[in-house]
C-alpha cells in the first residue's frame, strides 16, 4: 500500500503503524455526565463499515505525523489523507 | 548431441554440449536446453511419480505450469526438491533426480497404492482415519507424515544468499511474448521508465514456439530484434528469469529474480532477488496456459500438450516422440502436427473431436474426425491409444490440446473475478483489477499473434497518455490471425481406465464427480475435498477442466458455476528468498549500546531485550554458575558500589510552555507541581486503565523535561503520547522527541556511589546529600567539562545516581568510571543483578505489568489523580478493578528456606485441590536474595495487604513443585527507604 503524506507525498505503507478508527481521535470530556459510558463506548464501540473507513495511521519510520487515512476496506482505495492534527483542530479539540 | 529425439534447427547452441546426470546417468545436452527438453532429447519419458499414487508421470508442458515433472537438483545442502524440469536451465554439470518413489523410479514400491486407488478416492482421508480415535496419533498420523511430500529437502541450512531489491518504473510489462515486446517497444520508444519481467530466459514467448510471421519475416527473429532494441534504451530494464508473482495494492508488484540456477555455482552473487516493483501502470501480458482433454489414461508419460509438443520441436529441436499423435478440439492443435510434420517427424494420427472438416493435410497421418481417444496403453510410457470407434494406433507420445486458457491469475489478485467468454470456451479478466492494470494479448483472450501485437501496443499507448507522455515510434508490428477456432470439449464419456485432471495430486473426473454427489458442490469446496488444484503448480492445467466438469454434473453452464480465484504468488517462492538477508544475526537489526565493546572485553554475557543487546553478567574466573557472578555483583553493589549500563530505557526529551500540563495528562500521578531540578516517578495507564508503563520524568527547567520508559516499551510510549500531542490536545505547546540514542545513561548504586562521582563530577557542582538530594537532577559536567545529566534516582534501593553523557562519551564515561572505582571495589553489574535488587525493593516491572495490572494491584491506586485529567483515569474507576478483595503485589518466602520458587507459579490455600476455583494469584517474580538468603518471590494475591503472615502454596505443575510459602510484605530490603535518602 502507497499512502499520499500530506506533506511528504506518497510513502509505503511499512512505513506507517495501524492504529484503528479516526474517532478514537473524539475522545469525551473526562467531566461530563455519564463519562464512564462515553468512554466505555469511545475506547471499545466500533463501526465495521464494509466500504469508506476513516482510520489513524502513524508515519513512525517518518516524521511521526498521525494521518486521519480515508480508506475503502473493499478495495483499499485511499480516498483522501489528512494530518489527523489539522482534523482534531477542526473538531474543536485544542488544549 | 544428435540422436533419434533430436531435431535440425531450434534455438540451441550446438557448439556448447553440457553434461548432466539423471538419476546419476550421465547425460548430455546443450546450451538453450531445459532439463525437460534434454531428457526428452536423450528419449527419457518417465522423470517421476505422482503424489497419490505413485503412477509413472512424465514430462506434460513445456513452461511453469508443469504438473507432473517435479525433480530435485543438485545435491547436499544445495539439493532442492520439487523444481520444475520444463523451467530448470541446463547448465554443465547439472545434478537431478526423480523424487516420490521407494526403490527406483521404473519399479517404485509405493506404486502399491495405485492397485488400492478404490479405497483412496476423494475424501479418504476424512473417512478412513476416523477411528478408533486413539490411532490418530500413535499409527495414522506417522504413516501419512511417512508418505507425504514429494521431493526431500536436504535438512541443512541453506548455503546461498538471497535478497530483496526495490525497484520503480511508469510502467511495468509482465511477460515478453508478442503482445509484452509490442508494449515494452511503444513504452521505450517514448522515453518511459519501462521495465519488462519475463520468467523464461530467453524473452519472446510463443514467438520462440512458433512458426509465425511477424513484419513479413520469422516471428522469432522479430522477438530477438525487438530484445535487442530495447536493451539498448537507457529507461527500458529487461529482466529474463523473473517471475511477477503477485500484485497487491495501490500497483506495487512482487516479483522473483532467478540470478544464478542457470548457474553451477552462485560465485558470491545472490542466488535469487525478491523484488518489490512500484509502477504507475502495468500491463499483463502473460500469455495463455493450455488445457488437456480428459480421458482413460491420459496421464501416462508421452501423453502432453500439444503447444508443448510444439515448443520442444520448434525451440529446443526434440522430437517428444518417433511417432506422435494430436488429439484436439481446436484449431491451434493441428498447428503441432503440421509444424512437427515439417521438421520431419512422424506424425501418425490426428483426432479431432469436432464434426468438420480436416484444418491441414498432415501426409501420412490418419485423420479421424469427429472422433474421440478413449484409452492409453503402455507402462511407464505410451505405446498406443484406443478410439472410441475401437481402432488402435501405436503411438509414443499423444499431444494433446483442449483450448487455451488466458493466464487471469494476476488479475484476481485484488479480487478481480474472472469471466466466461463462450466463443473462446475460456475465463478473462473480470470484475476489479488491480489498480492501474490494463491486459493484453492471449491473457486478455485475443489469442492470435496479430491481435496479441496490436493489443500490447494499444495497452501502452493508452497507459503513456494516462500520465500524459505522447507516443513516439510508429506503428505496431503486423502479422496475421492464424485459425484458432475452439468447440467446447473436456472429457471422453466413454474413456476406458480413470481420466485424469489434477496430474499432480491425482484427481480425476471420477472425484470430481464423487465430491459432487456427497454434496461438496461449490468449486471452493469440491477444491478442498478433492485437493485439486492444491499442489505446487496450482491446477494451472486442471482448473478449468474440472470447473467444466462440476457444471456438466450440476447442470448449470460453466459461467454459473464460476471460477475459484487465485491468490500470490503465482509460481512457488522459496521461503529463502522471502526471508532474504533476515537469517540467523541479521534477523533482525541489533542495537548496542555506547559501552557495548567494553561490556564485551569485560566477557560480559549478554542477553536480547527487544533488539538491544545487554550485559547480563560479568563472569569472573572461578565462577562456574551464573549466580555465583550475579550474587557477587548484588552484594557488591549493596556493599560498595556497581554500576550498569541503562542506556536501554527509552529517553524522550518534552519542551514547551505546556510541557507540564501535557505530562500531567500522560501520567496518572501529577506532575503540573513538579519543581526545577527534581525528578518524579511516573505510572500510565492505558486509555482503559490498565497499567502499561512507568519510569521517571525529570525537569530540567520550567518549559523542560526529560522522561525515561521501560526498554520494551519505548517506542510505543512515545508513539502514544505524540497521538495525544497530535489527536487529543492539538492546542498544548509541547513538542516530543526520541533521545534514547543520543544519551548514554549509566546507574551508579551502592553506599559509596556519591564519594565515586565526586571523583569524576567538575569540583563547581556539589552533590551532598543537604545539595543534591534523593530524587534531585541537574545539567552538570564531569571528568573537566564535559556536558553531563545527573539524576538521584534508585532502582536498586541504594544511594544511587543515574548519569547521562553524550552516547559518544559513553564508553569513556564507563571506563572513568570503573577506573575512579578501583579503590572502593566497584563491579559492574547487569540485568540480572538489576533484577534481583529490584525484586529485593518490590519494584513492578514486565513480569509484573502484563497487561492486566491495575494501579490498585500495585499498591499505587492514591497515585491516580481524581482532580485532572489524564489518560486511562475515567475507566480506572471501574468497580472490578477496585475490589477491596483484589490481586494485590506481595511478597513470598519460602518456609523451607533452601526451597527454590518459580515465576508462574499458581497460589492455593493449603489443602486446596489444585483447580481454577481455587486459583488465588500467581507468582510473577522470582530470585535468589543474597540479601535474605533465600528464594523470594513477588507475587499477586486476593487481599494480600490483610494478609501478611499467611502460609499458601506455590503450585506450579510445569515444574512439579508445590512449595509452602508466606505471605510477605514486597519490600523484602529496607522497606522505610533509608538506605535511599543517607
Amino acid at each position: 500500500m502507497i499512502i499520499d503524506h500530506p506533506l511528504l507525498g506518497p510513502r509505503d505503507a511499512a512505513e506507517f503503524v495501524y492504529l484503528g478508527d479516526a474517532r478514537l481521535i473524539d475522545r469525551p470530556d473526562w467531566q461530563g455526565e455519564n463519562a464512564a459510558r462515553l468512554f466505555h463506548d469511545y475506547l471499545h464501540v466500533r463501526d465495521n463499515p464494509a466500504g469508506e473507513h476513516r482510520e489513524l495511521w502513524f508515519h513512525e519510520h517518518g516524521d511521526r505525523s498521525w494521518l486521519v487515512v480515508t480508506r475503502n476496506t473493499l478495495t483499499h482505495e485511499i480516498i483522501r489523507v489528512e494530518l489527523a492534527r489539522d482534523v482534531a483542530l477542526s473538531l474543536g479539540r485544542g488544549r | 548431441m544428435s540422436g533419434p529425439y533430436r531435431l535440425d534447427g531450434g534455438a540451441l547452441d550446438r557448439s556448447r554440449r553440457l553434461a548432466f546426470r539423471f538419476d546419476g546417468r550421465r547425460l548430455t545436452g546443450h546450451s538453450g536446453d531445459t532439463l525437460a527438453s534434454a531428457l526428452l532429447a536423450n528419449g527419457i519419458r518417465l522423470v517421476g511419480r505422482s503424489f497419490k499414487y505413485h503412477r509413472p508421470r512424465g514430462i506434460f508442458t513445456a513452461g511453469s505450469e508443469e504438473p507432473s515433472a517435479l525433480v530435485e537438483l543438485r545435491s547436499g545442502a544445495y539439493r532442492e526438491p520439487n523444481t520444475r524440469a520444463t523451467v530448470a536451465e541446463l547448465f554443465d554439470g547439472l545434478e537431478a533426480a526423480s523424487q516420490n518413489h521407494l526403490g527406483s523410479l521404473r519399479h517404485d514400491l509405493l506404486a502399491v497404492n495405485d492397485l488400492l486407488a478404490p479405497f483412496l478416492s476423494a475424501g479418504f482421508y476424512y473417512k478412513t482415519f476416523m477411528w478408533p480415535k486413539s490411532f490418530w496419533e500413535r499409527v495414522y498420523e506417522p504413516a501419512i507424515r511417512a508418505s507425504a511430500g514429494l521431493g526431500r529437502l536436504s535438512g541443512e541450512p541453506d548455503p546461498d544468499r538471497y535478497d530483496k531489491g526495490f525497484l520503480h518504473c511508469d510502467l511495468l510489462i509482465i511477460g515478453a511474448g508478442p503482445a509484452g515486446l509490442a508494449a515494452a517497444l511503444a513504452a521505450g520508444r517514448s522515453g518511459a521508465r519501462t521495465i519488462l519481467a519475463d520468467e523464461d530466459f530467453v524473452m519472446g514467448g510463443r514467438l520462440n514456439a512458433e512458426t509465425h510471421e511477424v513484419d513479413g519475416g520469422c516471428g522469432t527473429t522479430w522477438a530477438a530484434d525487438a530484445v535487442r532494441e530495447l536493451a539498448s534504451m537507457e529507461k527500458v530494464r529487461l529482466m529474463p528469469r523473473t517471475t511477477v508473482i503477485g500484485a497487491f495494492d495501490h500497483g506495487i508488484f512482487g516479483a522473483l529474480e532467478r540470478c544464478t540456477d542457470h548457474l553451477a555455482a552462485a560465485a558470491g552473487k545472490p542466488r535469487q532477488i525478491l523484488w518489490r516493483v512500484y509502477t504507475k501502470r502495468a500491463i499483463l501480458c502473460a500469455g495463455a496456459t493450455e488445457r488437456p482433454i480428459a480421458f482413460g489414461g491420459n496421464d501416462r508419460p508421452g501423453v502432453m500438450l500439444a503447444g508443448a509438443v510444439r515448443t520442444y520441436a520448434t525451440r529446443f529441436a526434440v522430437g517428444a516422440g518417433q511417432r506422435v499423435g494430436l488429439f484436439t478440439n481446436n484449431d491451434d492443435g493441428w498447428r503441432t502436427a503440421v509444424d512437427l510434420a515439417a521438421k520431419g517427424v512422424r506424425v501418425a494420427a490426428v483426432i479431432d473431436v469436432r464434426d468438420r472438416a480436416p484444418v491441414a493435410a498432415v501426409p501420412d497421418a490418419r485423420v479421424r474426425m469427429n472422433s474421440q481417444v478413449t484409452a492409453t496403453r503402455g507402462r511407464h510410457g505410451l505405446n498406443g491409444i484406443v478410439l472410441a470407434t475401437g481402432e488402435r494406433i501405436a503411438l509414443d507420445c499423444l499431444a494433446v490440446s483442449g483450448g487455451w486458457n488466458p493466464n487471469v491469475h494476476l488479475t484476481c489478485h485484488q479480487g478481480g473475478r474472472p469471466v466466461w467468454r463462450e466463443a473462446i470456451a475460456a475465463f478473462v479478466p473480470g470484475g476489479r483489477l488491480p489498480g492501474g492494470m490494463a491486459v493484453a494479448g492471449a491473457a486478455a483472450g485475443a489469442f492470435t499473434t496479430a491481435a496479441a501485437l496490436a493489443g500490447g501496443h494499444r495497452a501502452a499507448i493508452a497507459a503513456l497518455g494516462e500520465f500524459g507522455r505522447p507516443p513516439a515510434g510508429g506503428d505496431p508490428p503486423v502479422a496475421s490471425d492464424e485459425a484458432s477456432d475452439v468447440t467446447a470439449f473436456w472429457h471422453v464419456r466413454d474413456s476406458r481406465g480413470r481420466a485424469w485432471l489434477d496430474l499432480q495430486n491425482d484427481v480425476t473426473v471420477k472425484d470430481v464427480a464423487q465430491s459432487h454427489r456427497e454434496g461438496f458442490r461449490s468449486v471452493e469446496l469440491l477444491k478442498r475435498y478433492t485437493t485439486l488444484g492444491m499442489a505446487t503448480d496450482q491446477g494451472k492445467t486442471a482448473n478449468v477442466l474440472a470447473l467444466a466438469i462440476v457444471a456438466g454434473q450440476s447442470g448449470r453452464t460453466i459461467a454459473e458455476t464460476g471460477t475459484t480465484v487465485f491468490r500470490p504468488p503465482y509460481t512457488p517462492v522459496p521461503i529463502a528468498a522471502l526471508a532474504g538477508r533476515a537469517r540467523g544475526r541479521d534477523f533482525r537489526p541489533i542495537r548496542l549500546t555506547p559501552s557495548h565493546h567494553w561490556a564485551e572485553r569485560q566477557g560480559a554475557v549478554f542477553v536480547e531485550a527487544g533488539m538491544w543487546l545487554r550485559a547480563q553478567w560479568f563472569p569472573r574466573p572461578g565462577e562456574s554458575h551464573w549466580r555465583q557472578s550475579v550474587d557477587r555483583e548484588v552484594l557488591q553493589t549493596r556493599g560498595s558500589v556497581g554500576i550498569c549500563d541503562v542506556t536501554t530505557l527509552g529517553k524522550i526529551d518534552i519542551q514547551g510552555r505546556d510541557a507540564a500540563e501535557f505530562l500531567n495528562r500522560i501520567y496518572a500521578n501529577g506532575f503540573a507541581r513538579l519543581a526545577v531540578g527534581k525528578v518524579r516517578y511516573g505510572l500510565m495507564l492505558r486509555e482503559d486503565g490498565i497499567a502499561y508503563d512507568d519510569g521517571t520524568t525529570a525537569r530540567l527547567g520550567d518549559h523542560h523535561f526529560v522522561m525515561t520508559t521501560t526498554t520494551a516499551n519505548a517506542v510505543l510510549v512515545f508513539r502514544n503520547m505524540e497521538f495525544a500531542r497530535q489527536c487529543l490536545w492539538p492546542g498544548l505547546d509541547v513538542h516530543l522527541i526520541s533521545v534514547t540514542e543520543q544519551w548514554a545513561q549509566y546507574a551508579v548504586a551502592g553506599p559509596n556511589s556519591r564519594r565515586l562521582l565526586e571523583k569524576l563530577v567538575d569540583p563547581e557542582y556539589d552533590i551532598s546529600n543537604a545539595a543534591f538530594p534523593f530524587m534531585a537532577c541537574g545539567e552538570i559536567r564531569v571528568c573537566g567539562g564535559t556536558p553531563a545529566r545527573l539524576f538521584r534516582i534508585s532502582f536498586s534501593g541504594e544511594l544511587a545516581y543515574e548519569i547521562a553523557v553524550a552516547a559518544r562519551y559513553g564508553e569513556a564515561l564507563m571506563e572513568a568510571l570503573m577506573a575512579v572505582g578501583e579503590e572502593f571495589d566497584a563491579v559492574a553489574y547487569g540485568t540480572e543483578a538489576l533484577g534481583v535488587m529490584r525484586i529485593e525493593k518490590g519494584h513492578a516491572a514486565g513480569n509484573e505489568l502484563n497487561g492486566q495490572t491495575t494501579a490498585r494491584m500495585l499498591g499505587m491506586q492514591r497515585m491516580v489523580s481524581k482532580k485532572k485529567d489524564c489518560i486511562g483515569n475515567i475507566l480506572s474507576e471501574r468497580p472490578a478493578m477496585n475490589r477491596e478483595d483484589g490481586l494485590e503485589l506481595m511478597g513470598f518466602t519460602p518456609l523451607d528456606r533452601t526451597e527454590e520458587l518459580t515465576a508462574g507459579a499458581h497460589l492455593l490455600a493449603p489443602g486446596a485441590s489444585a483447580e481454577t476455583a481455587n486459583d488465588e494469584g500467581w507468582i510473577t517474580s522470582v530470585a535468589y536474595s543474597p540479601a535474605l538468603g533465600s528464594s523470594v518471590g513477588l507475587g499477586f494475591i486476593k487481599d494480600g495487604h490483610a494478609r501478611v503472615g499467611e502460609t499458601v502454596r506455590a503450585w506450579d505443575a510445569l515444574q512439579g513443585k508445590d512449595v509452602p510459602v508466606e505471605i510477605v510484605s514486597p519490600h523484602f530490603y529496607d522497606p522505610d527507604g533509608e538506605r535511599l535518602r543517607v
